[in-house]
């Protein structure tokens, strides 16, 4: 599915403000992989997401989506195959724009032919949107003329998770997509990625700063530090790992003990 | 009095395409497009020149092209080489003079004297009396409105509103910003040609300072309509636009009429509406935190 091949990123190269932000790292992922990245503070873990989603082209190596080199296929046109979370939940929606307009450009740019432009909105599409949005249970079904700005963080990033998986895409990358909200709606919002993602069986990467997550959540996990992959577990491994080992073996790979001013252990 | 508010339609529904531009360019995209001053001066010369080798219904999209090649050389400064966005209409707008004088035949004046414009097309279709300039006016403005309100329901107008509205949303959407900016600042700069080529054939007649200081106008305009029927969906804001356009006018031309003040001061009026209205948000909350501190002082002296 993603298959990615030593790639390095460095960032102001030859500056005193140098920073080798990925150094040769390598990653292979199955059809229906989900899976959960742990690592500490600048260890490159949204940087391996820029990557990915072609914020930046790599200085060194390759990457593959479904057998196609997207390399150096610029941003917007990677995102026609990727969903994209951001922790901050401002960031992937418009806020003068309503719920129903925000769907339509989400649907429409999905659309099958690219170059329909003056391609508009049906009657058919608005109901399907309604039973989306009803899926989510937040009362937004009600709302759709109403301006995305109105709508709280996490009824935000609900939606944003509606708009990158309505129509699947091949990949889904979520970095830290429930760490700006309160307990009770990231909660909640978990709950209907871990839903989505195994109705439609996307493959997806997922950062947390939540331990237990990482090993609750999905078939795999892996640890980063230093611009690199150094911990990859999973199947019977993972299956009786505590957050006890995890930090363990974090220790053993890194040579130092997790350093996050985020992470939550329980 | 009927001729003030006669001579306030007709101004208001010829000059409404160009706060319907900044309606896009400005509000809708957040560029202010400094093109605008040239670009209508460019419309109306095309008008006025095409329209006196014998072609005036030809002169309107000629016109309106030219000003979307326009606003084309400003998209491309500011997208794909770098230009700061104010500085590329700058650039553009300058290199436009001489474009202007050019679309003259080298001259800063040109004149329609006997050749016949849309305006007399239509007048002898027998249409409205003495009301014909405005019927058309209207019809031909308010159908671009209309044009426009639809094209932003579209997915490349959705895409154009996105890219104004979450920058953020669109680097991560597959949405190419190089593209919507440049498509939503040729359409708005189509629109200022529009205008530019039915006041031209309306005065029969353009010169190289024609523009000068439309991009305030239009500016005034649209905020004076937001400031009556705030802001909303689409086609409030196209309907704001021409009720903007329409109060401007009126404000214009009892000035013009009554001499309350000398037509000359009306720019000087309008520079003072736009730059207060602007700062309207950073002076309310100037006051409110001097009221802040003259309560907290005040508690204090209490105490």
């Amino acid at each position: 599915m993603l298959d990615i091949q030593n790639i390095s990123k460095t960032f102001n190269p030859g500056t005193v403000n140098e920073k080798k932000a990925l150094s040769g790292l390598s990653l292979h992922l199955e059809p229906g992989d989900f899976v959960t990245i742990v690592g500490s503070n600048g260890a490159g873990k949204s940087t391996l997401f820029n990557a990915i989603a072609g914020a930046f082209y790599v200085d060194e190596g390759s990457i593959r989506l479904s057998g196609e080199d997207i390399t150096f296929k610029p941003e917007y046109r990677r995102s026609r195959e990727m969903g994209r979370l951001f922790q901050d939940p401002m960031r992937g929606t418009a806020p003068h724009m309503t719920i129903g307009e925000n769907l339509a450009l989400a649907y429409l740019r999905t659309a099958k032919n690219q170059h329909a432009y003056f391609s508009r909105i049906t009657k058919k599409d608005l109901a399907f949107f309604r039973d989306q949005l009803a899926k989510l249970d937040m009362g937004l079904e009600d709302r759709m003329k109403q301006p995305v700005g109105l709508l709280s963080g996490g009824q935000r990033q609900a939606l944003t998770l509606l708009m990158s998986t309505m129509v699947p895409p091949k990949l889904l990358l979520l970095d830290e997509h429930t760490a700006a909200l309160d307990p009770a709606t990231a909660e909640k919002v978990l709950n209907i990625t871990r839903d989505v993602v195994a109705e439609h069986h996307i493959t997806t990467l997922m950062v947390t700063h939540n331990m237990h997550q990482a090993l609750e959540l999905g078939n795999r996990t892996l640890m980063m530090d230093n611009g690199n992959i150094i911990l990859d577990v999973q199947g019977e491994q993972r299956n009786h790992m505590t957050v006890n080992d995890l930090l363990e073996q974090f220790r053993v790979g890194a040579g130092k003990n997790l350093d996050n001013d985020r992470i939550l252990l329980s | 009095m009927l001729y003030i508010i006669q001579t306030a339609l007709e101004l208001g529904f010829l000059y409404a395409p160009v706060a319907l531009a900044l309606f896009l360019s400005y509000r809708i995209l957040d560029i202010a497009d400094l093109t605008t001053d040239g670009s209508f001066t460019l419309g109306a010369a095309m008008s006025v020149t095409v329209c006196a080798a014998g072609h005036p219904i030809l002169a309107i999209p000629l016109a309106m092209l030219s000003a979307a090649a326009a606003g084309f050389v400003t998209a491309l400064l500011q997208t794909k080489l770098g230009v700061p966005s104010i500085l590329a209409g700058i650039i553009t707008n300058t290199g436009l003079y001489t474009v202007n004088l050019m679309a003259m035949g080298w001259t800063s004046n040109a004149s329609l004297i006997k050749q016949r414009t849309i305006f007399h097309m239509f007048r002898d279709l027998g249409i409205g009396g003495s009301w014909y300039e405005i019927i058309l006016a209207g019809v031909i403005t308010v159908a671009a409105a209309l044009l426009l309100v639809a094209f932003l329901g579209t997915r490349l107008g959705l895409s154009i509103r996105a890219t104004g509205d979450n920058r953020d949303m669109v680097r991560a959407s597959s949405i190419n910003p190089t593209f919507t900016i440049t498509v939503g600042l040729c359409v708005a700069n189509a629109l200022t040609g529009l205008s530019g080529a039915l006041v031209g054939q309306a005065q029969r007649s353009a010169n190289v300072n024609i523009g000068t200081g439309m991009v305030v106008i239009g500016l005034a305009c649209l905020i004076i309509g937001e400031t009556v029927l705030g802001r909303g969906s689409m086609l409030r804001g196209a309907l704001s636009v021409f009720v903007g356009s329409m109060i401007y006018r009126l404000i214009y031309a009892v000035a013009l009429s009554s001499k309350v003040f000398p037509i000359e001061a009306m720019k000087l009026v309008t520079a003072i509406i736009v730059a207060l209205a602007i700062a309207a948000p950073s002076i309310k909350k100037w006051a409110a935190f001097q009221r802040r501190k003259a309560a907290a002082r005040a508690g204090k002296g209490a105490e």
